[in-house]
């Protein structure tokens, strides 16, 4: 059965010039998604590695330096080239200018470029491993001084981390000028979707915070190349700094990558609940109190390493705000759901799953910032658990969401309705078998990043194994159900499911000029009382 | 697709890259007051090596190169092309006047051997061999950002030959004003804050 392709169409230009010198945002977007799932597997393939290597005590498959360079890589993989641009690069490229009723976005040329250092950055990141003195060791956090002293090849895969900085910061860039400049006529701001609003707030963490990551890691290299002494107590400097530098920009980044994400949440609740969403403003607001309160409460990641009383008590209140917004958030996704028309799609499968996994992640947060439980849980493996939880529960359910939910739009088929559910189901009964356990290993007292451990912790080292077995299964379910539905799956409706914004209104897959005409907005984004069929 | 011109946009994205550029050096800014603080007196007795004299003549030049930035930015708005580019031209070699005092005033001091990790300054209070750690590092972004500049002029300089940026529409020319402020305003802090404050 043939589908037309819209925006996919081969063109008589060489694929390279068609696809890779794109200034289309819909292309540059699956480049992005694509890529991202490329590295997604690279980064899965290396966890199911290291829980392989804990499934018992000792040394089974890899050394202690090969343990530290592959969590190292799992680290820098998964956070600076899948999960920051997973969601704003590829589901906000294709689908912001085409839910703002625009032609593209404020500087497609930017845009590609942005692209390019993306490919570039990963790239240098991956050359890291294979060269110089080895695969970097330090963890994706740089720490120094032992980043700045390793013979390893970390200087490498800093540079690449500030080349991707870039990226993320001139994709920002180029979504709030879009959202400023260019909505359609009637799209006022109370009517943006959600989504929209969730790349607004990101985009602006990503402009405010990503440049002094950039400085950081560009003082790390300056420390290793020419010797500086910036963070070398020895000279004047102050290691310290450097956390709080680092932090800086990772703790708001940690926005970044959940944000979009609830975005995608609070645009699918309300139509497979076929109910307006409940509190608008409220999740706007929001989104935004998270982008700034989340820019406050970095050193709470460092409440063991010497700080003053004063300073420990104070980012530890703000830490206990920046949940409340979150908290905010799900209450009104299930305020949506009460009394709601629910059609249990596998979009609102796994937005459901991303609701509870989050909260799992979310309350164990409070767990850490309360500065007397961290003291005991620090550095353990209930850290790990906790950002698993909010990170591959949060965002990667938040992508896998997007993806059953915007699939018939990007490529004009329908996938397995029940292997997608199934698939979901594998899913957050792995993810719960994977991460649970490590918060029993924490409070036990494992500490994190060891390859080796006591054989009290063998039991539940093991479940966490089994855990990552089903999780790896309901990945490679989903996987194929998607490829092989992106060849062979029925054709899909313009809205099979009969969402009231505007990027359904456009064929499926949408055409390359987006809008014939352009679109006149006359109601909200839920209001689902408008929506007509027009196939 | 036609092309896409929206003044107010670009200029957006300017600012908001601007932005970026304070930040990034700001994490700079936060380490000098944290390392100032720990170490006032030593960072006084450093700054005494300093070179008064040429962080003055540069601060001058540099000031009169974002002085030609804005005329060149008024001529083309007004219709002259040619006086337009020779005010670029005029900023771009100030640019590399900047860059000439710089670059004997960096050499002098790698000749007595005042550089980070050299011999000369091993036995140096860590406060001041911080001082000049920060101060190699911040001058260094800085005139890697009078080098990126320079390219960038040389590029709007081009495109008001190709007739792409033009009296009706100079925004690339504006943006490169912009930026070209920033790097004036940047030099404004720190040259106080090294040559000034003993």
């Amino acid at each position: 059965m043939a589908v037309d392709a819209g925006f996919m169409t081969p063109g008589n230009r060489s694929w390279v010039r068609e696809w890779l010198f794109t200034i289309d945002h819909k292309r540059i977007g699956m480049l992005y998604l694509w890529s991202v799932l490329a590295f997604f597997t690279v980064g899965v393939f290396l966890g199911l590695i290291i829980r392989l290597e804990l499934f018992r005590p000792g040394e089974d498959f890899v050394g202690p330096q090969a343990y530290n360079a592959i969590f190292t890589l799992h680290g820098v993989i998964m956070i600076f080239l899948v999960v920051i641009p997973s969601i704003p690069a590829a589901f906000g490229n294709i689908f912001l200018p085409l839910q703002l009723g625009a032609e593209d976005v404020a500087f497609p040329r930017l845009n590609m470029f942005s692209f390019w250092l993306y490919v570039i950055g990963g790239g240098t990141a991956l050359v890291s491993l294979f060269t110089g003195g080895g695969a970097p060791d330090t963890g994706w956090t740089f720490y120094v001084p032992f980043s700045a002293q390793t013979t390893t090849n970390v200087s490498a895969a800093v540079a690449g981390v500030f080349i991707l900085g870039f990226s993320s910061i001139l994709t920002g860039l180029n979504f709030i000028v879009t959202i400023h400049r260019l909505r359609a006529p009637g799209l006022t701001w109370t009517r943006l979707t959600l989504f929209a609003w969730s790349l607004y707030a990101t985009a602006w963490i990503q402009v405010l915070a990503t440049p002094i990551l950039s400085i950081t890691v560009v003082l790390i290299v300056l420390e290793r190349m020419l010797g500086m002494g910036i963070f070398d107590p020895a000279r004047g400097g102050d290691p310290i700094l450097y956390q709080h530098l680092f932090w800086i920009y990772s703790h708001p980044a940690v926005y970044i990558m959940i944000l979009p994400a609830m975005g995608v949440i609070s645009d699918i609740i309300p139509v497979f609940c076929r109910k307006s969403i409940f509190g608008y403003k409220t999740i706007v607001g929001s989104s935004l109190a998270i982008a700034f309160a989340g820019s406050l409460v970095w050193a709470h990641h460092m409440f063991v390493s010497g700080m003053s009383d004063t300073a420990v008590m104070v980012f530890s209140l703000l830490t206990f705000i920046v949940a409340v917004p979150s908290a905010v958030k799900v209450f009104n996704w299930l305020s949506t759901m009460y009394k709601g028309s629910i059609r249990p799609e596998p979009p609102l499968i796994y937005a459901l799953g991303f609701i509870f996994l989050f909260a799992m992640g979310g309350i164990t947060g409070l767990v850490l910032g309360s500065a007397g439980t961290d003291m005991h849980v620090h550095d353990t493996y209930f850290v790990v658990g906790h950002f698993h939880y909010v990170i591959f529960g949060g965002t990667g359910f938040g992508m896998f969401a997007a993806i059953h939910y915007w699939f018939p739009k990007m490529y004009g088929r329908m996938y397995d309705r029940k292997q997608a559910t199934i698939a979901a189901v594998l899913l957050v009964i792995g993810l719960n078998g994977l991460y649970f356990p490590m918060y029993l290993l924490g409070l036990a007292g494992m500490p994190r990043r060891y390859y080796d451990y006591l054989p009290q912790f063998t039991e539940l080292h093991q479940y966490s194994t089994y855990g990552s077995w089903i999780t790896f299964a309901g990945l490679a379910l989903m996987i194929y159900n998607l490829i092989r539905s992106r060849y062979r799956g029925p054709e899909a409706e313009r809205n099979p499911w009969q969402a009231a914004t505007l990027e359904w209104t456009l064929p499926s897959p949408p055409p390359t000029h987006n809008f014939d005409r352009e679109p006149v907005v006359t109601h909200g984004p839920y209001d689902f009382g408008e929506v007509r069929d027009h196939d | 697709m036609t092309e896409h011109r929206d003044y107010h946009g670009a200029k957006m994205g300017m600012w908001l890259f601007l932005f970026t550029e304070v930040l990034l050096f700001g994490g700079l800014f936060v380490l000098f007051s944290v390392t100032f603080g720990r170490f006032p007196q030593e960072f006084h007795e450093a700054s005494q090596l300093l070179d008064v004299t040429m962080g003055t003549t540069n601060t001058v030049v540099l000031i009169t190169s974002s002085l030609f930035a804005a005329l060149a930015v008024t001529a083309l708005q007004k219709g002259d092309r040619r006086l337009a580019e020779i005010f670029i031209g005029l900023t771009v070699l100030l640019a590399c006047c900047f860059l000439v005092i710089k670059y004997f005033e960096w050499t002098h001091k790698f000749h007595v051997g005042i550089y980070p990790g050299s011999a000369a300054i091993a036995d140096w209070a860590p406060g001041k061999q911080a001082f000049f750690s920060l101060y190699y590092t911040m001058t260094g972004l800085h005139g890697l950002h009078v080098v990126i500049g320079m390219a960038v002029f040389g590029w709007v300089w081009m495109q008001i030959r190709v007739e792409k940026c033009t009296p009706e529409y100079f925004v690339a020319l504006e943006n490169a004003g912009l930026y070209w402020h920033l790097v004036d305003l940047i030099w404004i802090y720190l040259f106080p804050l090294y040559y000034l404050i003993t």
